[in-house]
């Protein structure tokens, strides 16, 4: 059995295609809301795609936007240019 | 609106990271190395191979300056807001304001600390990866001391508790507690301060303060408070990864590290813990409109949470905490003990108590269904009789204090919730008292650092908590006036009970006039 991982995000304007960016991206992932926040669980891994996010929003999307609403995280970090991993697996 | 732009030809995160840090760093040539990094040797952790070591957030310094700024522009302008709009006006309830008093003592000169600490071990780190990395976190936490001082003084200008909080954190006997805690841990060596704070405070424990605090805020209406903890915690992330990335590393550059690291881990996460029976007492007992309780909290955030960690560290020989254990067990008493304390004790605080009500006592009940009927409310409701009968129950006697953590000898036995825990231990010539074996263990560890712990209660005893210039001599002397006049405490105003304070009659007053027109 893997782990869960888990990301926390503000929950704000910014962040409502972000949200579901991940959702799309991640099927096992399961959104939990919280007062002003949400946090997004997923067994093993969850990935952030630039592009879904991109498709999403209709512009230029840098990944490192997301420092500016991320609460929490558990797992660990991989960050390219164009994909943001939380994993436990290996 | 975007304009069609050809795009330069960017590098890859990876790239510029590895520029941006490891590419500023040089090879001296006229000092040994040894001689410029002294520190980082003689904990006994041995790192044969920097180069392992790669931050997994590739954040350059342009890139910081630039998200950190949009991150101060979004806080001030709902800061501004917030008090321009007399917000403090729209909180579920006046005893909200405690939990704000408890944060910018208990908590605010503790972001300092951290700012100080990581200032201190980012010069001590022979690695330019890890140096970078603990500059970054010093000017965050410089950041979040700031932004929580600037916004709760907003709350300042109305309420007591709040207008000495550098001295409180100094000398108010509650106080010591998390004083003494990063304490304890900016004097161990750089590689202990990052285990301790990187760690096991940021990784292991952090959302167990986060959520109570930032979404207790939310959910009572305090929007300033809401703001600055959504401002600082958008930096944890990158803290926890630098914590986890921190103890990958040193686990994988030698086995001698691994029985060092546990030890670290055993003492950090026992006194994390230990702090934040603060926090479980305002989880369960402050927030009138609660989140989830401490033990909920608890299971989501420890067990689950946690145990994802260990399980993953287990490749290493990294085991859970022994502590955990007690932990568990104390997990259905933490709360009430503390609350207990602090109702009883509340002279010398610096915010106000109350008795819970009937609705509260339900859901606690509710919540801690095998402990709270059977050993707490029993307590609350003869409190409440001596509370109707004009005679509240008030402990005035200065406590015995754990010689590790500072806190009053409170608990219990692990599993006996009915006989009191204490534990001794004698050192050249003089005993010391301990709440628990795992901060005996701690100071049998490193008994010359703790013998130094400065205990508030023993601080009156010695003289230590008198104003200068003040005889202990004259006529009619009162100690106890004397020590309150010292911790700048007023009281009556500052401690005591929540019911009738000027907190309680002026937020009524003020709510009243901000609703009518005369
Ligand atoms: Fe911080
Ligand atoms: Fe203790």
């Amino acid at each position: 059995m893997s782990s869960t991982v888990f990301l926390a995000l503000q929950a704000n304007d910014d962040t409502r295609h972000v949200i579901d960016a991940i959702m799309a991206d991640n099927p096992a992932a399961s959104l939990d809301p919280q007062p002003a926040m949400v946090r997004i669980t997923a067994p093993g891994t969850l990935v952030v795609r630039r592009e879904t996010i991109e498709e999403l929003v209709g512009r230029d999307f840098d990944l490192q936007e997301l420092h500016v609403n991320m609460i929490s995280l558990s797992g660990r970090v991989d960050e390219t240019d164009d994909i943001f991993t939380l994993s436990w697996d290996r | 609106m975007d304009m069609p732009v050809t795009k330069k030809k960017k590098l890859g995160l990876k790239e510029r990271y590895a520029l941006m840090t490891r590419g500023l760093g040089w090879e001296p040539s006229y000092q040994p190395i040894d001689d410029i990094f002294p520190m980082d040797r003689f904990e006994g952790i041995k790192i044969h191979d920097w180069d392992a070591w790669e931050d997994p957030f590739r954040l350059t310094m342009d890139a910081y300056w630039k998200y950190q700024a949009e991150k101060e522009r979004k806080l001030y302008a709902i800061v501004d807001a917030f008090a321009q709009s007399n917000g403090h006006l729209t909180l579920s309830d006046a005893r909200y304001i405690n939990t704000v008093k408890l944060f910018v003592n208990g908590f605010a000169p503790l972001e300092y600390m951290s700012h100080r600490g990581f200032a201190h071990i980012g010069r001590q780190f022979r690695d330019v990866g890890p140096r970078v990395a603990c500059m970054m976190q010093s000017l965050d936490e410089m950041r979040h001391s700031q932004t929580q001082i600037h916004a709760i003084s907003n709350y300042n200008r109305y309420y007591s508790g709040m207008a000495e909080f550098r001295h409180h954190h100094d000398y108010l006997p509650y106080l010591q507690v998390p004083k003494s805690f990063f304490e304890d841990a900016a004097t161990g060596g750089p590689f202990e301060f990052i285990v301790a704070i990187g760690f096991a405070f940021e990784y292991v424990l952090t959302n167990l303060v986060f959520v109570p605090f930032i979404s207790g805020a939310a959910y009572n209406g305090d929007m300033g408070a809401m703001t600055f903890g959504f401002s600082a915690q958008s930096d944890e992330a990158r803290h926890m990864t630098l914590g986890l990335e921190v103890i990958k590393f040193v686990l994988e550059q030698d086995p001698v590290n691994v029985p060092i690291v546990q030890k670290w881990l055993n003492k950090w996460t026992w006194r994390g813990v230990r702090l934040l029976t603060l926090v479980a007492m305002m989880q369960d007992y402050m927030l009138p409109k609660r989140v989830m309780s401490w033990a909920e909290a608890w299971e989501i955030y420890f067990e689950e949470n946690c145990g994802a960690l260990f399980r993953d560290l287990a490749r290493y020989g990294i085991v859970m905490p022994p502590c955990v254990e007690q932990i568990r067990l104390e997990r259905d008493h933490l709360s009430h003990i503390a609350w207990c304390h602090f109702y009883q004790a509340r002279g010398t605080s610096d915010f106000h108590v109350w008795l819970p009500s009937k609705e509260d006592m339900d859901w606690l009940s509710a919540k801690y269904p095998d402990t709270f009927d059977r050993y707490y409310r029993p307590r609350y409701e003869y409190w409440a009789k001596c509370e109707a009968e004009g005679k509240p129950f008030e402990a005035t006697a200065v406590p015995m204090q754990c010689q590790v953590c500072q806190i009053p000898m409170m608990f219990t036995e692990p599993g006996d919730p009915l006989t009191l825990c204490q534990r001794h231990a004698d050192y050249k010539g003089e005993q010391y008292h301990f709440c628990s074996d795992h901060c005996r263990d701690i100071f049998e560890d490193e008994p010359e650092k703790f013998i130094q712990s400065k205990i508030a209660g023993h601080e009156v005893f010695k003289g230590n908590a008198f104003r200068p210039g003040t005889d202990p001599t004259a006529e009619g002397f009162n100690p106890a006036a004397e020590a309150l006049a010292f911790f700048r405490i007023e009281h009556g105003r500052d401690n005591g009970l929540h019911n009738g304070s000027t907190d309680e009659r002026n937020f009524a007053l003020w709510r009243g006039l901000a609703k009518a027109n005369d």
